[in-house]
């Protein structure tokens, strides 16, 4: 069994859901960067989404293209990103999903993606502009299928359309809360619980549900709807407001503990 | 000459051989298949054809002529140039013929919002301009740093009644407000029509971008049969985004006629500061299609350099990349100082002020005419105007007698 689907499995068991954390890789810088990915793990992140950042992030808000431009202007590449799973892995068992735009994977090369992607111990991939449609290009390189490919269903999704994606989808189904970028505000979990009913109608994978999800709250409510939940500008905006601040790494890990807690479900 | 045979592109998804496609975020997918089954019912249809002939006749002005370039053409000693003088269409360029296409095709798929990016400002003057005609709302994306060198075309957006959001990110220019275009889109597709204004773009933004224009080769076409009861030796048009170039070439590449495709060279393409994408570029995928782009070994895009804020993107129009892989288009590219030594000969000889996109490719014609005899015509897309550019021209000229 691979690591995703056990993380779901025992967080059922344990009637929690999935609190899977978004940090663009090299922001900051890549050592502060480690060292933040690995006090989330440790204060209790369930699934690590590594962004490997793009120049031109179309899927983005403001915050998300700011922390991308600072690891690109910190060096940060797809190979360093690899490089930083590798390390990351050697200390915990948490599933990581590798997280990009299509360029940057097509210009390392499909093929020695895969292959790098799996040795260093990634066990999905989400690449936002690459639809099923587009996939196929990709996918017919790879040697194997150690890799989920997690694949986006937006609320403009037609049912028909959310069948077909979920069957081409493995580890989980990443439901977007609301048209619009990363970071845009309006959760709206009414909403969400209705797209989250028509997807479960069509699709057997668990579902996470992300974008503008900021505050314990928003976590606890989609918790109550959803299998995991996503957290990605929020955490930018954190390491964005205190660049300068000692102890960057504790600020991310008691952030983390605090929304873990709300995806702990009380019945 | 390589020929081509034009049948069978783009496939159903969109692909122009290995180029082409929809690389977007799945918010947008359902609007792009929207958009393409609307494309196919809609635009076919007797009655869109009878009013986009219609004002494309009196509204734009079209057919624009063809001009024989008579003292340039003597002047060079070579070849005839014949100039597509695009520039005569309402809003002084061929962006309205896609334009007003587009917006047609919103209003009957019964959309009230219209958003455009631009780079010189031609684009979104004229979807400001169609917007007005069907009283449709209009946002326009701007670089910041071409609204200060397009400013004229700025205060024509405003005049139109379109509200034009400054786009700050990367350099302030085309790609990133196409980017920002790209991202309002994603928040407010469900009510409104994204009008991208070159072949560039998901599917079937290239394909329908490219249909809209093909008028400019078709009207070419006829007229050089009608003056000259022959085909041109060689078509000659700038490449920005690439949808003057396609709107000339498309109606051609099955006829025995060399096409060439003109980049912006910048500041020279050794010096890294330029957009020559197909000239010194490598395939990637950027805002939405597989095509050649300015990119790192990272595949970061890189940014572009031209004093045409129209030529100045990192991208190119999938069907380019397609025809010259084919080896049916030429590419060739142009330097700053050839394009504005360009500008002044037309002015001079012409009475014609050329935008300083259509420069680029009026400098490569110049290049061209003096090395062929006279018996060879070369016809040119004169894309657009030059009233816009005065500002940086007299500048870019300053600049150069104090050096
Ligand atoms: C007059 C003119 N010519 C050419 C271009 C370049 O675009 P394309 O290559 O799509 O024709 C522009 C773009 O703004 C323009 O304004």
């Amino acid at each position: 069994m691979n690591r995703i689907q056990k993380t779901f499995d025992s967080l059922k068991e344990k009637n929690e859901k999935a609190l899977v954390g978004f940090v663009t890789a090299g922001d900051p810088n890549i050592s502060e960067s480690l060292k933040i990915i690995k006090a989330m793990c440790k204060a209790g992140l369930d699934i690590l989404e590594l962004g490997i950042p793009f120049s031109d992030p179309t899927a983005d808000g403001p915050v998300i293209q700011r922390s991308s431009g600072r690891a690109i202007a910190n060096g940060m590449t797809l190979k360093i990103a690899l490089d930083m799973t590798r390390q990351i892995r050697q200390e915990t068992d948490i599933p990581m999903i590798l997280f990009s735009y299509y360029n940057p994977i097509h210009a390392y090369g499909n093929k020695a993606f895969y292959e790098d992607a799996v040795s260093s111990g990634a066990d999905g991939v989400l690449i936002v502009d690459l639809p099923p449609e587009e996939s196929d290009e990709m996918t017919s390189t790879w040697s194997g299928k150690e890799l989920s490919l997690i694949r986006l269903i937006a609320p403009t999704t037609p049912v028909a359309r959310m069948k077909s994606i979920a069957d081409s989808a493995s580890g989980f189904l990443y439901l977007v809360s609301k048209t619009g970028v990363t970071g845009s505000d309006g959760l709206n979990t009414g909403d969400v619980g209705t797209h989250i009913r028509t997807l479960r109608s069509v699709a057997r994978l668990p579902i996470c549900v992300g974008f503008g999800i900021s505050t314990a709250e928003d976590v606890a409510s989609v918790a109550s709807v959803a299998d995991g939940i996503v957290i990605g500008s929020a955490y930018e905006r954190l390491i964005e407001e205190n660049l300068n601040h000692a102890d960057l790494p504790g600020l991310l890990a008691e952030r983390t503990s605090i929304y873990k807690a709300a995806t702990r479900i009380t019945r | 000459m390589n020929f081509f045979n034009i049948s069978g592109y783009p496939d159903a998804k969109g692909h122009f051989g290995a180029f082409g496609g929809r690389y977007v975020a799945e918010t947008l997918m359902p609007a792009l298949l929207e958009l393409e089954q609307a494309y196919r019912t809609i635009v076919p249809t007797p009655e869109f054809q009878k009013e986009l002939n219609y004002l494309m006749h009196h509204y734009v002005g079209r057919p624009t002529p063809l001009f024989y370039a008579k003292r340039l053409s003597e002047h060079l000693g070579g070849a005839a140039i014949y100039l597509k003088r695009e520039d005569l269409a309402h809003t002084g360029a061929h962006k309205i013929n896609n334009t007003l296409g587009q917006t047609l095709l919103a209003q009957r798929m019964g959309k009230r919002k219209v958003i455009a990016e631009t780079g010189a400002g031609q684009h979104g003057v004229a979807t400001a301009t169609t917007a007005a005609l069907f009283g449709m709302e209009c946002k326009v994306f701007m670089g910041t740093e071409d609204i200060q060198r397009q400013a004229p075309n700025v205060q024509r957006m405003k005049l139109l009644g379109a509200e034009v959001v400054p786009v700050s990110s990367g350099t302030g220019t085309l790609k990133d407000a196409m980017n920002e275009a790209l991202r309002y889109w994603v928040g407010a597709v469900q009510d409104t029509f994204y009008v991208i204004g070159s072949v560039a773009g998901p599917h079937p933004y290239p394909v329908m971008v490219r249909d809209f224009q093909k008028i400019i080769g078709e009207e070419a076409r006829a007229q050089i049969f009608a003056m000259c009861q022959r085909l041109p030796t060689t078509l000659i048009a700038c490449v920005g985004g690439g949808s003057n170039s396609m709107g000339l070439f498309y109606p051609f590449l099955n006829d025995p006629v060399e096409i060439l495709g003109v980049e912006a060279a910048g500041k020279g393409v050794k010096t890294g500061k330029h957009a020559a994408t197909l000239t010194a570029g490598s395939v990637g995928v950027l805002h939405g299609s597989k095509s050649y782009l300015l990119q790192d070994a990272n595949g970061q895009i890189i940014e572009a350099h031209s004093i045409s804020a129209g030529l100045d993107y990192p991208g190119v129009g999938p069907e380019h990349s397609m025809l010259k892989e084919a080896k049916r288009v030429r590419y060739e590219s142009i330097e700053d100082g050839q394009a504005l030594e360009a500008f002044q000969t037309l002015c001079a000889l012409e009475g014609i002020i050329p935008a300083l996109e259509s420069s680029h490719a009026l400098a490569q014609a110049m290049i061209e005419a003096r090395k062929r005899p006279k018996s060879d015509i070369l016809m040119v897309c004169l894309s657009g105007r030059g009233d816009k550019d005065l500002g940086i021209v007299a500048s870019a000229l300053k600049k150069g007698e104090s050096a």
